[in-house]
């Protein structure tokens, strides 16, 4: 029954607001411990480290649940607004 | 519709409780805007989902005749689980077959579009694929209307009902209230799985409209504060877990969908999905701090309803009740007052407040207010501890092995001694309290 996240998200409807993401990490040297603990937090697995040990986010399978935007509110790391009206997910069952 | 018109009221948001609050002000003529950032309504929205007739009969009597309604609930299911199994306590009743049914589980995308349209037949305008930024307030700070990502000056209103959802993210960025703290949402994933209508009756031992629901906690939350859930649905299952971000974040370990494989295979649930078609996976914060995590709920020209009201009632897994509620709640308050050709000042929209504490909404709240507390506090212990017990207790119990029955009554008492000792009288005092 385990799936990949891949295969999960790709259930999905999204319409992708291309070149306009709604979640930015802010570029950093060291992430704190809030921004990477969101690599596995993070239930469309939409954060990843790079090979700086930076982390980065790909926001097209974001469910815009505001996760992120809680475990990293005191640290600024994370600028997050909604998509503008009529993107981003769209649930057919909820 | 000109930018200049001035509504009297706008709301922001058409989940249950602003679909509620839309509706019923609508319903007493007023010129309601309603503005929803999804394509349509409930293209955001999330839930397990169980709908409370109760909460919706208030406005729409006859909702059963139309309402995209699943199966009406014959069945609970509660279960501790530990690893290999469960112990729990099921309570199913004929007489849940009645002619008004109390429970449904409903699929909100679609629920929420039947509900939404209620709204618009009763008059009001509504605006989709519309983001709402900021609000508009005069010179006094008042809020006078809406800040919206479409092109234009904005849209004005008497007062602004804010049934954003749990992020509540225009309130929050208004400075009226603070951000959400970790401890008080939970993230809870969930999956629809689909099967054969004859499949989930023969499992589920159903028959005709007749649903089961099954609510879990114990091992399968790896001693975070969580629980999960699987709901019949007509074609489908509905089966998710939920735990705190602030234990998601700590632990640091899995991630919410690793635990939702895990409840999967478990052994108690993995024949009830087998052979399933998986086709949404999603994902949504649950407002769980109660009582004490409940922010202002009105100021000058503004009022907040459902989850941006933080209104879940987390022990008994109620909330789209209580949004339904306190939206109607809220409505009626803004009526009362436009009908006596008052302002909708901080003061005014006070007897909200009155209305919410003389309904069930702020008794139950105020009831547990002190259990996401102690479930910060004993979360391992009564999440991970307490279920291995009484699973274990349970196998003692009921296994004949050619031990005696007082033999087998010392062995359970001597292995909860053992893992909790004096605690355990401590815990009971607790969880007293914290129920009380």
């Amino acid at each position: 029954m385990s799936d990949t996240i891949e295969n999960r998200l790709f259930q999905n409807r999204y319409i992708v607001d291309t070149g306009q993401p709604h979640i930015r990490v802010t570029p950093h040297e060291t992430p704190s411990e809030a921004l990477q603990s969101m690599v596995h937090v993070c239930p469309a697995g939409c954060y990843s480290k790079n090979e700086h040990g930076q982390v980065e986010i790909v926001a097209d399978g974001c469910m815009e649940c505001g996760t992120c935007r809680v475990v990293c509110q005191d640290t600024g790391e994370i600028e997050w607004s909604y998509p503008r009206g009529g993107f981003g997910v769209l649930f057919k069952f909820g | 519709m000109s930018n200049t018109t001035r509504f009297d009221a706008i709301v922001v948001g058409a989940g249950p409780s602003g679909n509620a609050a839309a509706y019923t002000m609508a319903r007493a003529g007023l010129n309601v805007l309603q503005i929803e950032r999804g394509e349509y309504a409930g293209s955001k929205n999330v839930q397990g989902a169980i709908l409370y007739a109760d909460a919706l009969e208030q406005m729409i009597p006859d909702f059963r005749e139309e309402a995209p309604l699943e199966r009406h609930i014959v069945e609970q299911r509660i279960w501790m689980m530990d690893d290999k199994g469960h112990t729990g306590m099921h309570h199913r009743s004929d007489d849940y077959n009645e002619e008004r049914p109390n429970r449904y589980t409903i699929i909100r995308a679609q629920f929420d579009k039947w509900f939404n349209r209620q709204v618009r037949d009763a008059g009001a305008t509504v605006l989709y694929e519309t983001t709402v930024t900021d609000l508009l307030r005069d010179a006094q700070g008042r809020v006078i209307g809406v800040q919206t990502d479409r092109e234009g000056d904005g849209y004005y209103a008497d007062v602004v009902v804010l049934a954003e959802g749990v992020n509540a993210l225009v309130g929050q960025r208004s400075g009226l209230r603070p951000e959400l703290r970790a401890e008080d949402v939970a993230l809870a994933v969930k999956e629809m799985h689909f099967l054969p209508q004859e499949t989930i009756e023969s499992r589920f031992n159903i028959t005709g409209g007749e649903g089961v629901v099954i609510e879990a906690m114990g091992t399968i939350t790896e001693g975070m504060v969580g629980t999960a859930f699987l709901y019949t649905n007509r074609e489908s299952i509905s089966i998710g877990i939920g735990c705190l971000v602030s234990d998601l974040s700590r632990v640091g370990k899995c991630s919410p969908y690793q635990l939702l494989d895990r409840f999967k295979a478990h052994p108690s649930i993995r024949s009830l999905l087998e052979g399933s078609e998986m086709k949404e996976y999603a994902a949504h914060l649950i407002p769980e701090g109660g009582y004490r995590a409940i922010p202002e709920l009105a100021g000058d020209g503004w009022i907040a309803v459902g989850d941006a009201g933080h209104f879940v009632n987390a022990v008994h897994r109620e909330g789209s009740n209580l949004a339904m509620t306190t939206g109607r709640l809220a409505a009626e308050t803004i009526i009362d007052l436009h009908r006596q050709g008052q302002r909708c000042t901080r003061q005014a929209l006070g007897a909200y407040r009155k209305r919410l504490e003389n309904s069930f909404v702020m008794k139950d709240m105020k009831k547990y207010k002190d259990v996401p507390r102690m479930l910060e506090k004993q979360g391992s212990t009564i999440m991970d501890l307490y279920p291995r017990l009484m699973n274990g207790a349970a196998q003692t119990w009921f296994r004949v092995d050619g031990r005696d029955k007082k033999a087998k009554e010392n062995a359970i008492v001597k292995a909860a001694w053992h893992a909790r000792g004096l605690g355990l009288l401590g815990d009971a005092v607790k969880l007293a309290r914290a129920w009380r």
